[in-house]
């Protein structure tokens, strides 16, 4: 099978000794929506880096769409699309010249080039600002401009480091809907971020990378699945006395509830327990729900726990799936 | 991949950048060469009299043409490319699978254009002060063609090792400015005595000067096969230089 990308043994050593990967392999399937995530300096951009030829490799082979990069690097390199972290490219350029050019670099004729630059300007919203210097753009506009750039020459591969950083909360939900509809498309998208609602929202597979190495490399579903235990809070109605909440939070002998203040209450659920219970004992109450969420974002407090264990044995993707199949 | 895309991508970007910027890139050197023909021509060329069979102002011509093809191909060179590495939109080409010759091959017929058009400009101002004479055009077009590729060269490899804007000035302030005004611009190095004489035959830019005014006036204290091969062996040299060093990602991949 060949994946769009098939990352083995790879490792990155710096001049100075420091090792920033450590034999990682990873492996992303065709069509995948793929979170890459890790605390600061955990080897997301370097690894990023080695996969766009950025970065020189110490060790260790990465294929991208069967294409070896030590001996296909051109051919490896078409098939990618990369919006970098950092703002990367010339401010004093136009931005129909900086598209209209990068296409150019992927042998894309000025014509079709053109035509590409007028379509992505205007699903991402930057038309009006087409001759403008990229200098005068805000900071979400140019991150916009970033993903229109990696897509000039339509790569059937989008990597992403962190594209939303900074950029406000309207902004990130337009940029989810365009990515998912990239991916609805059949492009692969590697995406890195910090916002893990942002990875637990949009991606279907992920790996988490700290200290180097991969600590996690399974689907999301599987991943959220190994949550024990989920906390939510529930909104009473203004007016329900304190004491009425404490009651009932006593009473119950089969969920935990902890009561917060006179309109607030926290459940945490087991497994084992589910939500309708919960509204049962609430309705035999007679205790009136305005609203409720989650307490914290799921995946956070996986994250969090993954990345404070020291790395535990690699466990790939078919080897998860293997196991549940068991 | 088409290749000659890539390559006029890289060069369109390029004479878009100096055009963009004239006032900076093209007027300078008109100016300053404006300059040099009122002070060095007519001020001070009247009381030299004449060298190598000609007025003073005419024997420098060639000399100042090729001093601002000089400058013009290496600064064009040198800051264009450093500025792509300081912003990191040289990351652009990098991901991009454009060949290695293909960016340099860009850059330096970016530094071509704009040396050559500075010599243009710079032989329309000199004209305003002296009558230009043609002894072989070819030999002409091709010392410029060459010694601007030269230069596009050298600037380039300097861009790639720069690592601050500092960097790239310091090769024109002590290596390319001293070289250029000791090879011969304003004098024929026939004056000198023997052992400056053959010190000036290690001057590459000797070489390059001669080979240009013998182009314009037919007299050249070196031997014009010498010349050419002087300066396509700085070529073959410093390209190989070049695409080394691009190809291991020197200053440009960590």
């Amino acid at each position: 099978m060949t994946y769009a990308l098939e990352i083995s043994a790879l490792e990155k050593t710096y001049k100075g000794g420091f090792q920033a990967l450590k034999g990682i392999d990873l492996t992303v399937s065709k069509g995948d929506f793929f979170a890459l995530l890790g605390p600061n300096g955990a080897g997301k951009s370097t690894s990023i880096g080695v996969i766009t030829s950025l970065v020189n490799k110490t060790g260790g082979q990465v294929k991208v769409f069967g294409y070896d990069i030590d001996t296909d690097l051109e051919k490896a390199k078409s098939f990618i699309g990369l919006v970098p972290q950092e703002f990367n490219f010339s401010q004093f350029e136009p931005l129909m010249n900086i598209l209209v050019n990068q296409a150019g670099y992927y042998g894309v004729s000025k014509s079709l080039a053109t035509e590409r630059a007028e379509k992505y300007l205007k699903q991402l919203e930057l038309w009006d600002k087409r001759d403008e210097p990229a200098r005068a753009l805000s900071g979400g506009m140019k991150r916009r401009l970033m993903i229109a750039r990696a897509l000039m020459h339509e790569p059937q591969m989008l990597i992403l480091d962190e594209p939303t950083a900074g950029v406000d909360i309207e902004l990130r939900r337009s940029m989810w809907d365009f990515l998912r509809e990239l991916n609805k498309q059949g492009i692969t998208i590697i995406l890195t971020t910090h916002y893990l609602e942002e990875a637990e929202m949009l991606c279907r597979n992920i790996a988490i990378i700290d200290g180097g190495e991969i600590v996690e490399d399974t689907s999301m579903k599987k991943l959220l699945a190994q949550l024990d235990v989920e906390t939510f809070i529930f909104d009473m109605k203004v007016g329900t006395s304190l004491s009425e909440l404490d009651s009932f939070a006593a009473q119950s002998s089969t969920i935990n509830y902890r009561v917060v203040d006179d309109h607030t209450l926290e459940v945490d659920l087991n497994k084992s327990q589910n939500l309708n219970q919960v509204f049962e004992q609430i309705n035999a109450a007679n205790i009136e729900v305005l609203s409720m969420r989650n307490k914290s974002n799921r995946l956070e407090a996986l994250f969090v726990s993954l990345i404070n264990k020291k790395p535990k044995t690699k466990q790939t993707k078919q080897q998860a799936v293997a196991e549940d199949a068991k | 991949m088409n290749n000659s895309i890539a390559l006029k991508s890289i060069l369109t970007k390029e004479i878009q950048r100096f055009m963009r910027i004239w006032v900076q890139t093209l007027v300078p050197p008109a100016i300053t060469i404006s300059l040099y023909f009122v002070i060095f021509g007519s001020l001070i060329g009247s009381r030299i009299g004449e060298m190598g069979g000609f007025d003073y102002m005419s024997f420098i011509v060639p000399g100042l043409i090729m001093m601002s093809v000089i400058t013009n191909s290496y600064s064009n060179v040198a800051s264009s490319f450093f500025s792509a590495k300081w912003q990191r939109n040289v990351e652009e080409m990098l991901v991009a699978p454009v060949p290695n010759w293909v960016i340099v091959a860009g850059y330096v017929g970016g530094g071509m254009c704009r040396g050559i058009l500075v010599g243009l400009i710079v032989t329309l101002v000199s004209l305003l002060f002296v009558d230009i004479q043609l002894h072989n055009i070819w030999v002409i077009i091709a010392t410029v063609t060459l010694t601007s590729a030269t230069f596009a060269l050298g600037g380039l490899i300097n861009a790639i090792f720069a690592g601050s804007f500092d960097d790239i000035s310091i090769i024109p302030t002590f290596i390319l400015t001293p070289l250029t005004y000791l090879g011969g611009v304003f004098y024929s190095i026939s004056l000198l005595p023997d052992f400056w004489q053959g010190v000036s035959q290690a001057n590459p830019i000797v070489y390059m000067v001669n080979a240009f005014r013998y182009g314009f006036l037919g007299i050249s204290d070196v031997s014009l096969v010498t010349a050419f091969a002087v300066i396509i062996f700085f070529i073959v040299t410093l390209f190989t230089i070049a695409m080394t060093l691009i190809s291991k990602g020197i200053g440009l991949r960590s």
